[in-house]
């Protein structure tokens, strides 16, 4: 037992370290714009910074019209393929799936070979990114909202709401989406932490949002970049706090979690 | 009266689709029909061939090394970690904080994770310093490059074990204690019955999670190029040069390398799957 607990407790040590070490070195790098002592100047100039908050209020801004979009197509969907179309669900899974199977620099090459000539001319449109981000929070999105349907009665709550005279916006926005709602908000604070620093789509179609800001300052800047590496980080933190806290004391947590890049 | 249900359940279902053949299939579709289009138009196998071009396969080489390092790396290091918090005796809280880490740690790729490891690894980062100055030992005379096959190696390792941690913590709660006393009292050893029960059941997931962390990271292209700026020759770094300007002066064999990654990507995702799906027969019966 002794030797178990001794083995167990370095493999833990070793995970901590490889996730605590960069974290550490990032920080303290960050703190040492001012050359022999520790300050918050390189945090003071991120901050001062208007292209920060302009490219950061862009990001925002694309990632709840990603959440909207991501609402709307799937809470439907989902609770369509859950009351009435079950045969539909591989097909559902597989394409929320795709990309996985379509990384990012691929997909952003098919939209912008797709959408870049007439009468499709798309490419300099913020639809297409939102678009293009919709995609990339689909498994995020789908798997949320399929668990928080599978922990309610679909079919008892649609009759209860028909019986009562309900249309079916009716039923969508007041009866199933209510119902929802943690698994929608976990969904939605994921698609956020993946959308706000995004840097695939948001570079290569050329627009001014935070991950191609962030990697322009690591072109020209030394200390800067650790600073946002660090609130980054913490976005991340907050993110995933957001979504244990609400989705505490519920079953399947941990998957929810997953991502891939 | 069906027929005009069934089209009534369609119509529920329609935007959805729509939507992945707008922005999946459709786009997905023209840089395929692109790999196979002759400058002139009509049908050609010249750019497929293109891609046996030295510099071109150095690259795949390149970037199946990378996520082959890593997936498994990556793939074993999870596995030991989560096994130590789940079955190793430790505090029920180490697992919640375990869980909790590796969701961050699995979403926080990118450029900020770059930034982090140029801060520790890098020419002047907190470990090449302290490793110079308390050990005299100077990495980067001893071949070490951040910006090389094994930095970006040890990069993408920080969201590779958090990935496998997560998924395959599921699989080893499904490890039924029963067995491990089943297997005793027929004087099975520790060897024994991992060799003959545990890691039988363990192994198909054990691969296709390692599958998936390969997919991962042959996909990465935001990491790679917040750690190289683009000098790495990735096969991600070299579709995203296409798309910004020409680089390979023939955009067919841009589509063309765009087809390759999707074709790994799919071969190893249902790899993936396939394997996932055995193991969670035996979960499934065991429980």
């Amino acid at each position: 037992m002794g030797a178990r607990r001794f083995w167990s407790w370095l493999w833990i040590t070793l995970g901590a370290l490889y996730f605590l070490v960069p974290l550490y070195a990032t920080l303290h790098f960050s703190l040492q714009a001012k050359r022999g002592t520790l300050s918050l100047l390189a945090y003071q100039n991120v901050l001062a910074d208007p292209q920060f908050y302009r490219t950061f209020a862009f990001s925002l801004q694309m990632a709840a019209a990603t959440i909207v979009t991501g609402i709307v197509l799937i809470v439907p969907t989902a609770y369509w393929v859950h009351l009435r179309l079950p045969k539909l669900r591989p097909a559902v899974e597989l394409i929320t799936l795709m990309p996985f199977v379509i990384p990012a620099v691929v997909l952003v090459f098919g939209l912008i070979r797709a959408y870049s000539r007439p009468p499709l001319l798309l490419v300099s449109s913020p639809a297409l990114l939102v678009g293009g981000y919709t995609v990339l929070s689909l498994p995020y999105m789908y798997r949320a909202v399929d668990t928080g349907l599978r922990a309610i009665d679909v079919r008892t709550l649609t009759e209860a709401a028909q019986s009562l005279g309900a249309s079916w916006p009716t039923i969508l926005w007041r009866v199933i989406l209510p119902n929802l709602r943690v698994a929608v908000l976990s969904g939605s604070f994921l698609t956020l932490a993946i959308v706000v620093g995004e840097f695939t789509l948001a570079a290569l179609l050329a627009w001014p949002a935070f991950g191609p800001y962030m990697a322009l300052l690591g072109q020209n800047r030394a200390y800067e970049p650790a600073a946002l590496a660090i609130m980054s980080f913490g976005l991340t933190w907050l993110a995933m706090g957001v979504i244990l806290w609400i989705g505490r004391g519920r079953q399947g947590g941990p998957s929810e979690l997953t991502g891939t890049h | 009266m069906p027929s005009r249900r069934v089209l009534g359940d369609w119509l529920g279902v329609a935007p959805f689709f729509l939507f992945a053949v707008a922005f999946i299939f459709w786009p997905a579709m023209t840089l395929f029909v692109g790999a196979f289009r002759a400058p002139q138009g009509g049908f050609t196998f010249a750019n497929i061939v293109a891609l046996f071009q030295p510099f071109i396969l150095d690259a795949y080489w390149l970037t199946i090394r990378v996520s082959l390092v890593t997936a498994v790396g990556g793939g074993i290091f999870g596995f030991l970690v989560a096994y130590a918090a789940i079955l190793g005796g430790l505090p029920r809280g180490v697992r919640t904080v375990l869980t909790t880490f590796s969701g961050v740690a699995s979403n926080f790729a990118g450029i900020p994770l770059a930034f982090a490891f140029i801060a520790t690894l890098g020419r002047v980062g907190l470990v090449t310093v302290l490793l110079r100055d308390l050990l005299g030992l100077n990495i980067y005379d001893r071949g070490f490059n951040l910006y090389s096959f094994w930095g970006l190696s040890l990069t993408y390792m920080y969201f590779q074990f958090p990935l496998m941690v997560l998924i395959i913590s599921p699989a080893l709660d499904g490890l039924r204690r029963e067995w491990r006393e089943a297997a005793n009292n027929l004087g099975a050893s520790n060897m024994q019955y991992w060799r003959y029960v545990a890691l039988p059941i363990l192994l198909p997931s054990l691969l296709g999670t390692m599958i998936l962390l390969f997919g991962n990271a042959f996909g990465a292209y935001a990491t790679a190029y917040g750690l190289t700026g683009g000098s790495l020759n990735l096969i991600p770094i070299l579709i995203g040069q296409q798309v910004r300007g020409d680089v390979l002066h023939n955009p067919g064999l841009g589509y063309a390398l765009a087809l390759g990654m999707v074709v790994v990507m799919a071969v190893s995702i249902a790899a993936s799957a396939w394997l996932q799906s055995r193991t969670s027969r035996w979960i499934r019966r065991g429980a």
